[in-house]
């Protein structure tokens, strides 16, 4: 017990993710102006932008799926983060809980039936768990990709993309407390959203993406 | 690694058992092309057993290019393969894991097929001992390599046709030693030296393609 708390306490005073002067590209483009920030264990950043900014290709870049055009970025700890983009990475023929079992086990998760259970009980996609994933509706899609938040317990640095796409509102309340929960536990998170983050504690810290300056 | 190999191949596996009739088009499609040939070449059985091996074999290797070109397009498309590609040095996992599945969906039906083909065709019991031998040690060959073009084309528009384009050239020493094996066995030769480049292009291909999977996955997502 006291190993955990001084474990977490340690974490506490770290940070999870620096950026420093970082910039992407598409293509040929440059998306944003020198962005630099630091995700602390136990906060949320909330990455907002225009449309076309680079928001996701900024997750993506910290994911490390694509490797920054400028600028650094440093990540503590040995797992990757968990990385939830806009697609929900669930497979038509495949049933909800199958969906959600392979998703865990890709990333390495110890999982039980009864903690799948659990992830999509809270996210309030429990009855359909036997389901084949191409007879929900989309807000049920993303509910059930939600899920593999619910299901993990360690304080890994969340890059969530537009997490509350596509959710009603109840939806939304059960998403924020989900990613408030984690970032009490000292977890971080990134996300992006173009909707209000209805998150009161922690206050999500907010990092604007600029216009470059034309060169 | 070795988890999400086994983890890749499992979805695969039962994703091609939940679409039986899609994973059924490449037998289907080699049963129909071998098929033909009777009708078209007509039906003297010298002739037949001649051409039989090299019909065979252009069939399974067309059959696996037709099935080849969605590998990774699908995952591409929903996310999946961006879920597989943030696991720690899983690229070269889930460039075996890929092809891998694809040799068990449509690799090993032309295989347990092939004997019926070579029986239609009039063969020695030898001849299609050897047709089987040849395609056991060929048909992986196709799939690595098959799945190499499908990561080198993945998001391109028309990459199907480029990836026959890419792909097929690399196929033909196993299109030739995998043929030749069967018509040497016919002609009362051995087949011996057949079967050792053969295995010897399968484990060329087994060490390197998925190597070379791996890195064109990781340009076809940056």
């Amino acid at each position: 017990m006291d190993q955990r708390q001084t474990a977490s306490a340690q974490a506490a005073s770290d940070a999870a993710i620096v950026v420093c002067e970082l910039q992407c590209r598409r293509g040929d483009r440059v998306l944003f102006a020198p962005t630099s920030f630091v995700v602390a264990s136990g906060t949320i950043v909330w990455v907002r932008g225009a449309n076309g900014q680079g928001k996701t290709t900024l997750l993506r870049t910290l994911a490390g799926l694509s490797s920054p055009a400028a600028g650094e970025i440093v990540r503590t700890g040995s797992r990757p983060p968990l990385y939830l983009a806009h697609a929900n990475a669930l497979k038509d023929d495949l049933t909800v809980a199958e969906s959600l079992r392979f998703l865990l086990q890709l990333a390495g998760e110890p999982i039980s039936a009864a903690a799948i259970d659990a992830a999509l009980e809270r996210l309030g996609v429990a009855s359909r768990r036997n389901a084949f994933v191409r007879t929900l509706s989309q807000g049920q899609r993303r509910r059930v990709a939600l899920a593999r938040l619910a299901a993990q317990r360690e304080p890994l640095p969340w890059l969530l993309d537009e997490p509350f796409d596509a959710l009603d509102a109840s939806g939304v309340a059960v998403v924020a407390d989900v990613i408030a929960e984690h970032a009490r536990r000292g977890g971080s998170v990134v996300l992006t959203s173009h909707l209000p983050v209805p998150i009161d504690a922690p206050v999500p810290t907010v990092v604007q993406l600029h216009e470059p300056a034309m060169a | 690694m070795s988890t999400t190999f086994a983890v890749l191949v499992g979805r695969d596996l039962r994703l091609a058992a939940r679409r039986r009739i899609d994973a059924a088009l490449p037998i289907a499609f080699f049963t129909v092309a071998i098929s033909l040939f009777p009708l078209g070449v007509g039906p003297e059985p010298q002739t037949l057993r001649q051409i039989a091996p090299g019909v065979v074999w252009v069939a399974a290797l067309l059959a696996a290019m037709l099935s080849v070109t969605q590998l990774y397009a699908t995952d591409l498309a929903d996310g999946s393969l961006e879920q597989m590609l943030l696991v720690p040095d899983a690229r070269l996992a889930i460039a075996a894991a890929k092809a891998a599945s694809h040799w068990l969906v449509t690799g090993l039906p032309l295989v347990v097929a092939a004997p019926v083909f070579g029986v239609m065709f009039d063969l020695s019991r030898e001849a299609i001992a050897a047709l089987v031998a040849s395609l056991v040690l060929g048909t992986p060959v196709l799939s690595l390599l098959g799945g190499l073009g499908a990561a080198l084309t993945l998001g391109l528009r028309s990459g199907a046709v480029l990836l026959i384009l890419i792909i097929v050239p690399l196929c033909i020493p196993a299109l030739i030693f995998g043929a030749g094996a069967v018509a040497a066995v016919d002609a009362g030769q051995s087949a011996r030296g057949h079967y050792s480049l053969l295995g010897a292009v399968l484990i060329f291909t087994a060490v390197l393609a998925p190597l070379a999977t791996a890195a064109a996955l990781r340009i076809a997502t940056e």
